[in-house]
């Protein structure tokens, strides 16, 4: 049994101007110890997946139908109550800005304790023992000086391995990292990223990995779900995704990134915007925005459709390409 | 290639900001320490380093948004010094910023905002030729001149870059400072972005210095790179050059430090992980500033700065160890 599974997931955000359907039927499953990476640009609905798995959406936000098992319970439904044996205990999050999910009042001491009290009978000294520990598996030097200081003490990688030590500390299964990275510079970047994986094989616990960075997805994931506009395009193993890319607008998305051997010729962007979430439209909602978009795409949503059994993608193009091909082979059968 | 004249020549360039550290104390803040480089006319300078390396402020103070607190601008032959100088320098120079919701006023229409350095130099003679200007410069960016009359805040986020973008060319420009002009961008809308830079630079013959911390965005951009830490310009080369040969220690670490869209690359990527932040840099370390992070320091590093050669043709480097870390 997959340690996550969401099944058809639909979450929208009620605003005066209407819905916006954010999250639009998504489905995926984690395994336990692995690295799932989740790629989009702003607004394809990758964190509200996240935070709707952890549920702590705005306000208006509301999860409208689907299900979230994990390890088998439901998540859909239980309430407030029963999401916070869930919440840091089994699903941790970090997120993108560490200097503003630090509470600027109190030690980082105060706070990681706060943490560990919460969810684990310790009482003040074991907490204040762990959090210590916690800090030093961070790799945050002197860290008993370290507890009393205040988080402008910090800078900014230190300020986001705190946040990795406080949601780790309960040792849960999962750990949601939204952007975790994307407010720091490269080399401290590159620290962090080496302390998740390093920390991941170590304590065995899966993460999902909310990046718009593909660099950031080629290094740590194992798997890769592409979305766009609230829906997933494509899914499969990080190689399948990036070489045999089976969705135009992944295609697009490799095409449109600079890479190490480019020789200076001109970028292939995608043309056009990012689609409006108010007014979606029926079919595909990339092809407005896509070279390759057949009638059929302006018509309706291409289902997810299997490449191979480490592959999946939405896109009519598989089915021409399979028609076309299929029909050659029939031709030479005959 | 033929020898191509320099367009802007930079000699030891400082900006020194005071802060206060007490009550009537003032510690200076070297953001930017003793810099020297030239760029050429119709190259682009990409100028990388981390947050606090003083890359913006290189950029601003070029353009004389600062003024210098020591050291040598000049343009086209010419230093730029009096007031004259730098009116008439701000004339064949412009800039584009980071952020393309605050730097663009939220109460003047689209027409305005673009208008406006032509209103401050007074270079139409009607109305109507004032009009005829935006329109063809909104074309130039890719913008529907139907927009004239809207207001930023209509647009999104790569729109308002091109905004940016057409209010720098409104001068009819020969230098223009990008300062990380794509990076608050998403990846789909900053390749447009990035071939409209290069686009527009063949067609007016632009100058560009390229300040962005992607190395990868530079890479692609750029002809030749400058590195920038805490202040001093660490190396300078090829872009090609300084990609496949990095000298610096620095350098080396932040080229391995970029996480590459190529999986099994990546795999194979052997990082060099830095240990440490980036020390303040009103604390600097004494003599080579990037010593307390440098796995090849010695006590030569403390001592003194080293100089900023030329190691091999245009391939400058400021490192007192060049032979031991390479």
């Amino acid at each position: 049994m997959p340690l996550l599974e969401v099944n058809d997931l639909h979450t929208s955000f009620f605003t005066p101007a209407g819905e916006v359907k954010a999250v639009n039927g998504v489905s995926f499953s984690l395994d336990r110890g692995k690295v799932l990476g989740i790629v989009g640009e702003s607004g394809s609905g990758k964190s509200v997946t996240a935070y709707s798995i952890m549920q702590i959406l705005e306000k208006t936000g509301k999860i409208v139908s689907g299900s979230i098992k994990f390890d088998g319970q439901e998540l859909v439904g239980i309430g407030e109550k029963g999401m916070k044996n869930i919440r840091g205990n089994k699903i941790s999050i970090i997120f993108q800005d560490p200097m503003t999910s630090l509470n600027p009042t109190y030690t980082i001491g105060h706070q990681l304790m706060e943490a560990i009290m919460l969810h684990t009978p310790r009482n003040k000294k074991q907490a204040h023992e762990r959090a210590v520990e916690m800090l030093r598996l961070v790799n945050v030097n002197e860290p008993e000086k370290r507890m009393n200081q205040y988080p402008f003490e910090f800078s900014g990688g230190m300020r986001q391995r705190v946040m990795i030590a406080m949601a780790l500390a309960c040792e849960p299964d999962i750990l949601i990292a939204d952007e975790p990275t994307t407010a720091l510079d490269v080399t401290i970047q590159a620290q962090i990223l080496e302390l998740m994986q390093n920390l991941q094989k170590e304590l065995g616990m899966a993460i999902i990995m909310i990046t718009h960075d593909l660099g950031v997805v080629a290094q740590m994931c194992d798997e890769v779900i592409v979305m766009y506009a609230g829906s997933i395009c494509e899914q499969g193993t990080a190689d399948e995704i990036f070489y045999n890319p089976k969705h135009e607008y992944t295609k697009g998305l490799m095409r449109s990134i600079p890479t190490v051997d480019s020789d200076g010729s001109r970028l292939q962007p995608i043309s056009g915007t990012p689609i409006d979430l108010l007014n979606m439209p029926k079919g595909c909602p990339f092809a407005p925005r896509c070279d390759a978009a057949m009638k059929i795409c302006i018509r309706e949503c291409c289902p997810r459709m299997e490449i191979n059994d480490m592959h999946q993608a939405a896109c009519w193009m598989n089915v021409k390409e399979a028609f076309e091909k299929g029909e050659l082979e029939s031709g030479e059968e005959a | 290639m033929s020898q191509k004249e320099n367009l802007v020549v930079v000699k030891n360039l400082k900006e020194y900001f005071s802060v206060n550290t007490g009550l009537f104390r003032s510690t200076p803040l070297k953001a930017v320490d003793d810099v020297s480089f030239a760029i050429q006319r119709g190259e682009t300078l990409g100028l990388v380093g981390e947050s606090g390396c003083g890359k913006t402020t290189v950029g601003r103070t070029l353009l004389h948004l600062y003024k210098p607190t020591a050291g040598e601008i000049w343009f086209d032959g010419k230093q730029v010094v009096s007031k004259e100088d730098i009116l008439e320098y701000r004339k064949k120079s412009a800039m584009v910023f980071q952020d393309p919701y605050s730097s663009l006023n939220p109460r003047m229409t689209v027409s305005d905002i673009i208008a406006e350095p032509l209103d401050v130099h007074k270079l139409y003679a009607s109305q109507k030729e004032r009009e005829e200007k935006v329109l063809e410069l909104m074309n130039r960016v890719g913008l529907n001149s139907e927009h004239a009359s809207r207001y930023a805040h209509e647009f999104s986020g790569g729109q308002r870059q091109r905004i940016g973008i057409a209010r720098a060319l409104a001068m009819n420009p020969s230098f223009v400072v990008c300062d990380e002009p794509v990076s608050a961008l998403d990846v789909s809308i900053q390749a447009q972005v990035i071939n409209m830079f290069d686009e527009l630079q063949e067609e007016m013959g632009l100058t560009y210095l390229f300040i962005a911390h992607d190395l990868l965005v530079v890479r692609h951009i750029s002809d030749r790179i400058a590195v920038m830490y805490l202040g001093k310009m660490v190396e300078m080369a090829d872009a090609r050059e300084i990609y496949d040969h990095p000298l610096h220690p620095y350098t080396k670490s932040l080229m391995s430090a970029v996480p590459l869209p190529d999986p099994k690359r990546a795999r194979e990527n052997k990082r060099i992980v830095l240990s440490g932040d980036i020390p303040s840099p009103l604390h600097a370390p004494s003599g080579c500033p990037f010593r307390t992070r440098c796995p090849h320091a010695t006590e030569a590093c403390a001592a003194a700065m080293p100089e900023f050669k030329e190691v091999s043709s245009g391939h400058f480097a400021a490192c007192h160890n060049l032979d031991r870390c390479n």
